[in-house]
């Protein structure tokens, strides 16, 4: 690490907000150095508690984080939000809209809002965010809120990086088929119903209900398979598959909270729950397997990156993927011959490591 | 390691500060960076400030571009350069003022530290090419 690296470390573990801001910069540009710096910043970490909201456009997450905050704030803790939007696949720009919404907790630095877009492919998005996260645990933050918009597989690589997640669901948001299929509401350890003063929430809160009881009976929604609500359904209820996205968080009911984010109905219990659930995961065990499993996505994923970025050298080496592809067009080879060319230097190399690592245990 | 690419991307707050109620020219000028492939975060209306320095500090921008249609700029904007000096972020933050801004006002907008001055008619197009040309290279 540079001296620049190491000054601006020590400026962010001293509570400077330029210092964390430009270290999430360098995050996020992968700037050279960032590797190093992140690393650095591991051994501060393991204090804040990480918190997941996702749910479709609209739902209201914006305002509900925005009081969220507001109620942290209150109780004299101190909060980080990495509020996530999209970017636009032909320019890569991005309109990052969630700060507007952000209004309760305006002129206090101690909420530090930070947007970030989906730049970056390859699971770039969801190791910025994790990376982002080390960044203000850090830094000293108590409550660190990531929310993103719940539309495919990216946001739940993201919320992956949460201890405790809440999926928002607006009332009316389809027919009870929508609540058997699958994603998002089967990363849920909370269900929030918001606006919930609107018409159908009623019937969206019992669609969720029932829902999370067949998951209790079944064992297959929410990582649930637990053991209150409808109980018993002939002592033959058998939690073994309830391994969803969260690993063994298995007796866990997500439970359904009401909330109306504008005024901020709801959002006490909604903090309660929460809490609930973080005490939970660490009575149970199931947060040193969570943060096991989030380390070993870490490391999968880094390591991804780096042969990534090997193979696409390699490809460019190679005169580019593009002439590549135009004899494919050509009808000259194939993808799959080519792939087997490119990557058996690859094999090659490593099969020669592993006889090298053979012979060495041999001989001692 | 080589994966260390740098993915770069120009990082602008479209801000509104102050009393004024319009802000369709703001809506433009963030889609139009938007389309140019930078990284837009708009403030919303009626902002103070203080609000502005907060979320440009935060948000680690490259460009600040304050809209001001009001003509409270000689009250507002050295605030603004006072709140980012405060946290470092003045030196090295692309300063830009648009909207209705009288000739007369405009010397005094660059020496408190505002790099260029857009008024009306100024096309998409310019602006954007100056922000390329001058955002800070860090």
């Amino acid at each position: 690490m540079d001296s620049d690296d190491e000054s601006l470390l020590e400026a962010l573990l001293a509570g400077e907000h330029r210092a964390l801001a430009r270290v999430i910069s360098k995050i996020e540009n992968r700037s050279s150095g960032y590797r190093e710096l992140v690393s650095e910043l591991y051994a501060h970490t393991g204090n804040a508690d990480v918190i997941g909201i996702t749910g479709s456009p609209g739902a209201g997450k914006s305002t509900l984080v925005d009081k969220l905050a507001e109620a942290y704030r209150e109780r004299g803790e101190t909060v980080g939000i990495i509020a996530i939007d999209p970017s636009s696949p032909f320019t890569g720009g991005a309109v990052l809209g969630d700060r507007i919404r952000m209004a309760s907790t305006v002129g206090d630095m101690d909420v530090f809002v930070r947007s970030m877009s989906a730049r970056g492919t390859l699971g770039g998005l969801s190791t910025a965010t994790a990376d982002a996260v080390k960044a203000m645990d850090a830094f000293g933050k108590d409550k660190i809120i990531i929310e993103t918009v719940g539309a495919g597989q990216n946001e739940i690589d993201i919320v992956r990086t949460a201890d405790s997640v809440a999926v928002l669901v607006p009332p009316g948001s389809g027919d009870d088929i929508q609540t058997l299929k699958a994603g998002i509401l089967e990363i849920a350890d909370i269900f929030v119903v918001n606006k919930a003063d609107r018409d159908g929430a009623d019937r969206t809160v019992q669609e969720l209900r029932e829902m999370v009881h067949l998951g209790e009976e079944s064992g297959i929604a929410g990582g649930g398979g637990g053991h209150h609500g409808v109980d018993a359904t002939g002592g033959g209820v058998d939690s073994g598959g309830a391994d969803g996205v969260d690993g063994p968080d298995d007796d866990w009911t997500p439970p359904i909270v009401e909330t109306v984010a504008t005024t901020g109905t709801g959002v006490d219990e909604f903090i309660d729950q929460l809490a609930t659930h973080r005490a939970h995961l660490v009575d149970s065990g199931a947060l040193a397997e969570k943060v096991r499993t989030r380390y070993a996505e870490e490391i999968r994923t880094l390591l991804r990156e780096d042969v990534h970025a090997m193979l696409e050298a390699e490809l460019a080496e190679r005169g580019g993927v593009d002439d590549l592809a135009e004899a494919v067009r050509r009808g000259e080879t194939d993808p799959y011959s080519i792939v087997t060319d490119v990557l058996e230097p690859v094999e090659d190399c490593l099969g020669d490591i592993e006889t090298e690592a053979g012979a060495a245990s041999r001989t001692e | 390691m080589s994966s260390e690419q740098e993915a770069e991307s120009i990082r602008c707050l479209v801000a509104k500060v102050g009393l004024d109620g319009h802000d369709r020219g703001a809506h433009v000028i963030a889609r139009a960076f938007r389309d140019a492939g930078f990284e837009v975060i708009y403030s919303g209306l009626h902002k103070s400030p203080d609000e502005i320095v907060q979320a440009a500090v935060q948000e680690d921008v490259d460009v600040l571009g304050i809209s001001i249609l009001s003509g409270a700029h000689d009250t507002l904007v050295p605030k603004i350069m006072d709140g980012l000096e405060e946290y470092g972020a003045k030196d090295d933050t692309l300063v830009l003022a648009g909207g209705v801004i009288p000739d007369e006002d405009r010397d005094g907008l660059t020496e408190e530290g505002v790099a260029a001055i857009f008024g009306p008619g100024t096309s998409v197009e310019e602006t954007i090419e100056f922000v390329r040309e001058n955002a800070p290279q860090r």
